[in-house]
This record gives structure tokens, sequence and C-alpha cells, in this order.
């Protein structure tokens, strides 16, 4: 059974590693760890590498070291209790509960098991996580696009990227190179913000949009990332803009509710309302009237009134 | 790239939190500790068996850990001892921690669903115990509906603890009508960044998912809930839109400016047919919905099937078109009046 051997064996390096209050040198493990005492010194060194990264995957703060300096002995290996142990922590009922809440937000395999993986530390540490508080709660978070985990892992290295990008659902993919700093979603789609490096300046880009990998283009750490102010202000592009404007509209009795919840006055009329809606883009606010057809009549502005019947005309196919 | 996990790396990561469990739960039943892990009882049987050659540097006699294997494996019960140096789990990775942090970050910005201040302490201790793991946590952020539906989501919230009937006006967009419904609440819902209840709406007889923000009144009535037994909780985890095969199939073709109609709702097909036009079939349970978009969409896009659908659609704009004629004529009297 390999799998129970070399568990059997990376368990008993951690033991070594953290019971150990002096750095052990290689020589020493290879005596006293069982499973590589039998090995060829080729086959030995191969396997005490690979150990050594499978558990530093893990997040097994293995150090190496000398107990001795300015000697010449050989460097040794330790684990340090203060960086391996998940330090004390003691939840309440209600923040118990909260945090069974969170293990259950991620819709994305490799998230999801991340909570699960933290939750079940946190259980081990005593901390009771109750999953059956909250139970009429449900909160999701998926994550569909392919780019969101590279990018991710990029966000959490700081590590450069390259991709290519479609501007508009139409247009032809174009490279892109990003010093990424941060990842957010608005109404379920995932976005990305950073510092565009051929742009010379903050850009966003939405992950559906990104064609084929994420690569990495440079060294982990390479970057620095601004105030979280300067990352909100590149990512305001998401939020709605201001609504400065003020249109006059007629809405039949009944109708229109996504304009009558925004308006600001609304004045009764026979079988009809005259509501003044506020907006930012007559292109947007255009395209909403024309969705409600004869229920919603634009009186003002011309201009936004204008490309609301033109929006009509083109329907019909009459000319503008 | 990550590469996954090989099975040791699993199970040594699995052993590393299950030890600690067992050396603070004694008597812990194998059956639970499964279900805790969320593997088979079997996999609990062979991690204890890993342990069981684990041990002290040397492995002489007294360096093991003990386990009683016999206990596991015959009644069922794990004891497990002499690992005090292992009494506590490995500390957060960086993944683990921000997926957590940030997780809970989205639930405080979620209104209406629980204490605040348990979510915020929790952040802060969860932060502490992790240390720099949490720092970048920052750096992910789930916009959800926050303010703009906190009012509507606390009656929500106070009608699921109560369980008490709802009576919701709520606004049916496909239709452009407000509605006038009792619901008996089931549950409080996130999904795509939208907070929705889902309950049993009397008027339908179904399960219904109601989205907060367009609610346009509710009030919360001195009637127990009554969820009927067959009512059964949509599966959220596909998302909110869940197309039903018996819904109508359309065909729409996309000029180059309306191609972001592909990218919002999804379709079943989508064809190139040239000159940056997109053919594409959406399934539409709701005709009226589709007939406001292709409004919406002024010549950007057009509805070529099914052929009454389309006709529909040039009835809505010729109406629209007779309006504003009229209203025109009205506007221009008026002014001549002002004059």
């Amino acid at each position: 059974m390999p799998t129970q051997a070399k568990s059997e064996r990376l368990m008993n390096l951690v033991i070594c590693l953290l019971v150990s209050r002096t750095f052990v040198p290689k020589s020493r493990i290879r005596q006293i760890v069982g499973g590589y005492g039998e090995q060829s010194d080729e086959a030995f060194e191969r396997m005490f590498e690979r150990d050594k990264d499978d558990l530093r995957e893990l997040g097994i703060p293995i150090q190496t070291g000398s107990n001795d300096p300015s000697g010449d002995e050989e460097p040794g290996y330790s684990i340090r209790r203060q960086d391996f142990e998940l330090p004390e922590i003691h939840l309440e009922p209600d923040e118990a509960a909260v945090l069974g809440l969170a293990a259950r937000v991620w819709q994305h395999a490799s998230l999801a098991a991340a909570t699960s993986r933290a939750v079940l530390k946190l259980r081990a540490a005593g901390v009771d996580t109750d999953t059956g508080a909250l139970a009429a709660v449900e909160p999701r978070v998926a994550v569909e696009e392919p780019a969101f985990w590279p990018l991710w892992e990029a966000v959490r290295d700081r590590r450069p990227v390259t991709f290519q990008h479609r501007k508009a659902a139409g247009d032809a993919p174009a490279r892109r190179h990003l010093q990424p700093w941060g990842v957010q979603s608005w109404h379920g789609r995932w976005y990305v913000v950073g510092y565009d490096v051929d742009r010379a300046a903050p850009r966003l880009f939405r992950l559906s949009r990104i064609v084929g990998g994420v690569e990495p283009v440079g060294a982990p750490g390479s970057y620095t990332v601004p105030a979280p102010a300067v990352i909100r202000t590149a990512a305001d592009a998401l939020v709605p803009p201001r609504q400065r404007n003020l249109a006059r509209v007629r809405v039949r009795r009944g109708c229109g509710y996504g304009l009558r919840r925004r308006a600001v006055t609304a004045q009764r009329g026979d079988g009809w309302d005259l509501l003044t809606v506020p907006y930012a883009d007559s292109s947007v606010l255009a395209d909403e009237v024309a969705g409600y057809g004869a229920d919603v009549v634009l009186i003002e502005p011309d201009e936004v009134r204008r490309r609301v019947v033109e929006r009509l005309r083109a329907v019909v196919g009459e000319p503008a | 790239m990550t590469r996954r996990p090989s099975g040791a790396q699993e199970q040594v990561s699995r052993l590393l939190s299950l030890l600690p469990y067992l050396l603070s739960h004694p008597n812990s039943r194998v059956a639970d500790v499964a279900r805790l892990f969320g593997v088979s009882e079997q996999q609990i049987l062979r991690d204890l068996n890993v342990l069981w050659f684990s041990g002290l540097p040397g492995l002489a006699m007294g360096d093991y850990i003990e386990v009683d294997m016999e206990a596991a494996e015959g009644e069922g019960v794990i004891n497990v001892s002499n690992a005090d140096y292992l009494a506590r789990p490995l500390r957060l990775g960086t993944d683990e921690a921000l997926a957590l942090v940030v997780a809970l970050r989205t639930l405080a910005a979620m209104p209406g669903t629980y204490d605040r201040s348990a979510v915020d302490r929790t952040i802060t201790k969860l932060e502490c115990a992790a240390g720099a793991a949490a720092e970048r946590a920052a750096a992910v952020r789930v916009e959800v509906d926050g303010d703009a539906v906190a009012g509507v989501a606390s009656t929500v919230r106070r009608a699921l603890d109560e369980k008490r009937r709802l009576h919701l006006s709520y606004w049916v967009p496909g239709r452009d009508e407000t509605t006038e419904r009792d619901v008996d609440p089931m549950r409080l819902a996130l999904a795509d960044g939208r907070l929705y209840l889902e309950g049993w709406c009397r008027r339908a007889e179904s399960v219904r998912l109601f989205r907060l923000d367009r609610v346009a009144g509710i009030a919360l009535l001195d009637v127990p809930a009554d969820v009927p037994r067959q009512a059964r909780s949509r599966d959220l985890s596909a998302g909110i839109f869940q197309p039903s095969p018996d819904d109508l199939l359309v065909t729409l073709v996309l000029e180059p400016a309306g191609r972001w109609v592909a990218d919002y709702y999804p379709c079943e097909t989508a064809d190139e047919i040239g000159a940056g036009r997109l053919r594409v079939t959406v399934r539409v349970g709701d005709p009226p919905w589709m007939r406001r978009l292709a409004l919406r969409l002024g010549g950007t896009g057009r509805i070529v099937d099914p052929p009454d659908l389309a006709a529909d659609t040039m009835a809505d704009a010729r109406a629209a078109l007779d309006a504003y004629a009229t209203a025109g004529a009205l506007e221009s009297d008026r002014r001549a009046e002002a004059s």
C-alpha cells in the first residue's frame, strides 16, 4: 500500500522535526525516520526532497538552518512550533453559527475545499462550529469563470500575469499584461482590477471575457499593491454612476414599477401617473423606457425622448 | 499552476486535524468522525492505521502513537493517546484563511441575516488566528445588495424566526405588474450578489424565489406560516436562472451592438453568421419578458422565431410609437397654450 507507507513516513518526518529542539541534519533524519533507512543514497535524496516539498505545499513551515552557524556542521531541518500550530481561538455560540454559515458560501471546488479544511482545523482546535443554526439562510457565491483561480493565486502571491481579453463580446481578443490588485464580484459577475502594464494605468477586466489561460509572467511579490482607496476608485466603474439628471415620464397605473420605485416625485393622473425619475445615462434610460412599450411615455428631456423613439422605430424597421 | 495534492498529502493534511480532534474528543464514533471529515468509515480506519505506525523518532517501544484499533474496528469507537506533541492542528493556510475571511465579509454585507456584531467578532478572531495569511483578504470582494434592501430583509428574517406568513406586493418585470400575494417563508438566500426570499407562494401554490429589490411592499401577518410538506427548496448551486425544457425556445439575431445579450443570458446555442452578427437561441419562461428585451434592443437584436412573438413585439413598438405621436401632440398643445 504505497499511500500508507508514504503517509507514515511524512507523519514521522513532521513529528521528528516538530519535537526536536535543534535543527536535525539530513543524515540523522535518514537514520531515525522510518522508511528512509532502507533506500539507496540516490533514492533517499530524491525521496527526501519530494517529501519536504509535499509538506511545504500543505503549509507546514520547514526551516533550514544550522545549530552552529560559525562551524562547518551539516545544515539541518526543523519546524518551529509557534509557526506550525494554530493559535488559541475560542468562538462564542453565535460566532460559531456564523462560521458554520461562512463555510457554506463558496460554490467553487477549490475554495469550498479550502473552507472545509479551515473549519476542520478549527473543530480540531476545540471550536464547535454549528452547521445547523441559521439553516434558514442560504448565502451562495458562485464562481464559474475558469480565469478565477489563476487570478486568485496571482492576487494572493502578487504575481504579474498575462492573458487574452475581449473588450466587448464581438471584439477580437487582445493580449494584456496586468499586475493584479484584487478580484471582485458585482451581481454575480467577476472582475479583476489591477495595473495594466501596457497602458500604464489601472484597469478593470471582466473574467468571462478572458479567452484561454492566465499565465504568470514574473516572480511572486514583484510589485506593490496601492492602498485600498486607490483600488476602490479603480473599481468604481462597476458601481452605477450617480444619477444627476431628471426625466419626466408618464406611466400607466399599475405599470413601470422599476421606474416608480426610484421616482422622486409622483403626480396621480387619470389612469396614468406623472413621475420624475433621476438617471445617469440617457442611453441606459432610453433602453429601459423602450422596454416598457406603450405603458411608459417619456416626456422630457427631448434628447432621451428622441432616443426612445429611435429604438422603437428600429424595431418596426422604420428609418430613424 | 498548483498540482493536485497526492493521496498521501491529502491523508497527512487530514491526519494533522484528525489527530488533535481525536485527542480532545475521546470515545468518538467512527461514523461521526467520518461524516465530520467528509470521508468513508473505511478511510477513517485506514487513517488510524497510519497513526498506529507513527510516533517519536526512532520508534522504540513507547514512542508509537497509541490507537485502540480493536475498539475502532469492532465497536466503532476511537481512542488515541501518547501524541501530546500533535495536540493542536496546523495553522490556517493562506487559501483557507482567505476563503473563510472573504466569505465572512460577504455575510457581513448581507443585511437582515443575523447579528452583525457576531460576524465582525468572528472576523477579528479569525484574522488574529490566521495572522499574515488573512492580510490579503481585502483583495477579494463580493459586492452584494446591501442597504437598499435592508428593511425588507429584516422583515423577512423576522418572519422566518417567528414562522409567520408574509404579504408581498411583488413586481414581476416580465409582465411589469405588481402582484399581491401571501407567502410562507422558507429561506433567505444570497445568489449572484442579490438577496432572495424563498417561500411557498399561496397564490401560485408552489415554491417561488422573490428578489428583495423587487418587493414593493411587505407586511408581517398575524398568521403562522404553513409550508406544505411537499415544498422543496430549489438547488441554487446551478444558479438562479434555470431554464426549463418546457420553456419557449426563442431565436434572436444580434447585431454587433447587441451581442452583450449572449453574455448576460444563458444561450442554448450561439452561431456566428457573419458581419459580426450572432444567432442565438434562448429558453424563455415568460414570453412578455422577451418582448420587452426586444424593444430595449431597438433593432440591435431581433426575434426571428417564433414568428408570432416577433409580430407581437412589432405590435408593441407600433403601439408605443402611437403613444408618442399622441403625447407629442398633447405636448405641443400645452406649449402653444403656455406661450
